[in-house]
């Protein structure tokens, strides 16, 4: 050894190249663990349309179909359900449903294409549970005032039959309606308007 | 003594030069001294360390027969990982017995931790100088709930994939972050197959391997600065002057070894009663709902968490949503948790026990508690407008206790302290 003075300055170089360089490669060697948790490829690739045949929806009927692993429901709205909506109005958070999502041609009064058929994902916009349809006008549980719509188990929220979520429960916005399009007058396509 | 009697002894000797195996029992176990006057409250600790155990032996034989598998089997509507567990349940020689173990295991771990949890709270065993066994207690606390959450997924029952959906749209709400903070949690849009693995490999591998770790650092930072007691004083102020053990201390082995044995052996009758005459504990250790297979088109009619969680859940659903934001409640829930944490720094008084503490603090002690069972009642209820006006009320008493103890700490009155520990 020789007897020079330690060059501190050097020593820290070394210490800060060193540390960056090994944080680099810790990022590096991070990033494909950090990548296998989203979804894989054959995960983004079920997202496929669905087709609806609602020839067989009654008046006052709701049907479920499953789109990409989500509850999807058609409803199709009695004249007297439909004039239920307005009533609702002044009970609602977003009665215009102008902070919730939906198609630009679902953004109207009855939240549809046909003021009768409503089509809409069964998934609360609280934490995701599917609500209960309830059709059925004052129940015991729901109140005096309750027109039909739906309601979660999970939480509590409640929602009319245009899917527009009530004031003071856990939901913060309406149901959020997917793109869809009539292919013929009875079946409908889920996932793609265009 | 002959050569063969001096066999074990060399065998010992040989291993202490390379390993400290004699002094870390000493330290320990033989010649770590806890305070003399342990009463019922001691018991918590040692057990949630046994149902610890419980838990990762039944659990290594679970996995051998069980599946992380959320497809279905073609031509039903029954998933394979649903599948096993009923393969385990019905065709696995003793499987039903390991199962109901690991399912009672964990609800009477989270009796056991709770009770754990209120002796630090009524002895103020979480103030000076322990401060850090509160915190790795509170991460072990949040530990077992992360586990508790993963390991109820495996099943792959109703309440499975909707407790699921539901505590993983809680990240969600998280403003900017939150939905593709979910997808990374479920590697899917929805709760799925990749969801159920990835919840396999945490339950059984991941979070275990934090917890003994924080168990670990649990003890060494209680061995560290000594057991608190009943009368929270510090028995290392008065020690034997030759020997420098202190007078009020008795060595963990063999007297709180044999105290834990009775201990456990009450445990034991309790815990082998419910596992063979009430395992699903009439829905509150399984869920009835739970027996259905996972249906991600139909929601149960009314869904809740296990009991454990009912607490935190009554308060997620007494907050309502501002500024078109869901967030709050979710905020409130975890602060109801990290909040525990804080505790040493919240708590004013300068006594430790409650034996010495004055009125106001037992009367927040007692509202604390009937607002945390209460809270807890509520959570297993369906929502009505009145269990929401409670479970406000309840869940703003429970965040009062702490967020005010400062000050009432601080103006109660207390008696004087014991300068030695007593024998009551």
């Amino acid at each position: 050894m020789s007897d020079q003075q330690v060059d501190n300055s050097k020593r820290r170089f070394l210490l800060i190249a060193s540390s960056v360089a090994g944080a680099g490669a810790v990022a590096g060697v991070a990033a494909p663990f950090i990548a296998s948790f989203f979804p894989s490829e054959r995960a983004k690739a079920a997202g496929a349309p669905v087709e609806v045949d609602i020839s067989k929806l009654e008046p006052g009927q709701k049907i479920t179909v499953e789109w990409r692993g989500k509850p999807v429901w058609v409803v199709n709205r009695t004249p007297e359900m439909l004039a239920s909506l307005a009533k609702n109005d002044p009970k609602l958070a977003d009665p215009k449903s102008d902070g919730s999502e939906q198609p630009e041609y679902c953004h109207n009064a009855t939240r549809s294409i046909k003021p009768e058929i409503w089509l809409s994902t069964g998934v609360c916009t609280h934490l995701g549970c599917s609500p209960t349809f309830r059709p059925d006008l004052a129940p015991a549980d729901l109140g005096p005032e309750w027109l039909g719509g739906f309601y979660c188990p999970c939480h509590g929220s409640k929602f009319d039959l245009a899917g527009r979520v009530f004031a003071g429960v856990p939901a913060p916005v309406n149901l959020v309606i997917p793109p869809h399009k009539y292919l013929s007058d009875k079946v409908l396509l889920v996932g793609e308007d265009k | 003594m002959s050569k063969l009697q001096q066999v074990p002894e060399q065998v010992l000797n040989w291993v202490d030069e390379r390993f400290p195996l004699t002094s870390t029992w000493k330290a320990h176990v033989s010649e770590y001294y806890a305070p003399k006057n342990f009463n019922f409250w001691y018991f918590f600790g040692s057990l949630a360390m046994m149902v610890l155990v419980i838990q990762i032996v039944t659990g290594i034989f679970l996995t051998m027969n069980y599946k992380p598998d959320g497809n279905l089997i073609p031509g039903t509507n029954i998933s394979v990982a649903f599948a096993s567990v009923e393969y385990i349940m019905r065709d696995v020689a003793g499987g039903w017995v390991i199962r109901y173990m690991h399912s009672t295991g964990a609800s009477m771990f989270f009796v056991v931790v709770y009770l754990h949890m209120f002796r630090g709270l009524i002895y103020g065993s979480y103030q000076k100088p322990r401060e850090l066994i509160w915190i790795f207690g509170t991460m072990i606390f949040l530990c077992l709930m992360a586990e508790a959450f993963l390991g109820y997924l495996l099943p792959w029952g109703q309440m499975s994939f909707w407790g699921a959906q539901v505590i993983v749209n809680l990240f969600a709400s998280i403003p900017v972050i939150g939905p593709d903070l979910s997808v990374l949690i479920r590697g899917d849009f929805v709760v799925s197959d990749a969801t159920l693995n990835r919840f396999f490999a945490l339950h059984v591998i991941a979070v275990p391997l934090v917890l003994l770790a924080l168990v670990v650092a649990h003890l060494v930072a209680l061995h560290e600065v000594g057991s608190n007691n009943p009368d929270g004083v510090e028995i290392k102020k008065h020690k034997d002057p030759k020997t420098g053990i202190p007078l009020d201390g008795i060595p963990f082995h063999p007297y709180y070894t044999v105290k834990d044995i009775f201990g456990v052996s009450v445990f034991l009758v309790v815990f082998t009663a419910i596992l063979f005459f009430a395992p699903e504990m009439n829905g509150f250790f399984l869920e009835h709902p739970n027996f259905d297979p996972a249906d991600a088109l139909k929601t149960p009619a009314h869904i809740a968490p296990v009991w454990y969680f009912t607490p935190y859940y009554a308060i997620l659903r007494a907050v309502p949503s501002f500024f078109g934001m869901q967030v709050w409640g979710v905020l409130a829930m975890g602060a109801s948790n990290v909040i525990i944490a804080f505790l040493p720094w919240l708590d004013r008084s300068p006594v430790k026990s409650i034996r010495y503490r004055g009125p106001i603090y037992k009367t927040a002690l007692a509202l604390f508690v009937i607002s945390f069972l209460s809270l807890g009642y509520l959570g297993t209820q369906a929502p009505t407008e009145l269990g929401t006006f409670l479970s406000r009320v309840f869940a703003v008493i429970y965040f009062l206790f702490f967020l005010a103890m400062p000050w009432y700490t601080k103006i109660d009155k207390t008696k004087p302290v014991p300068d030695r520990v007593t024998m009551k």
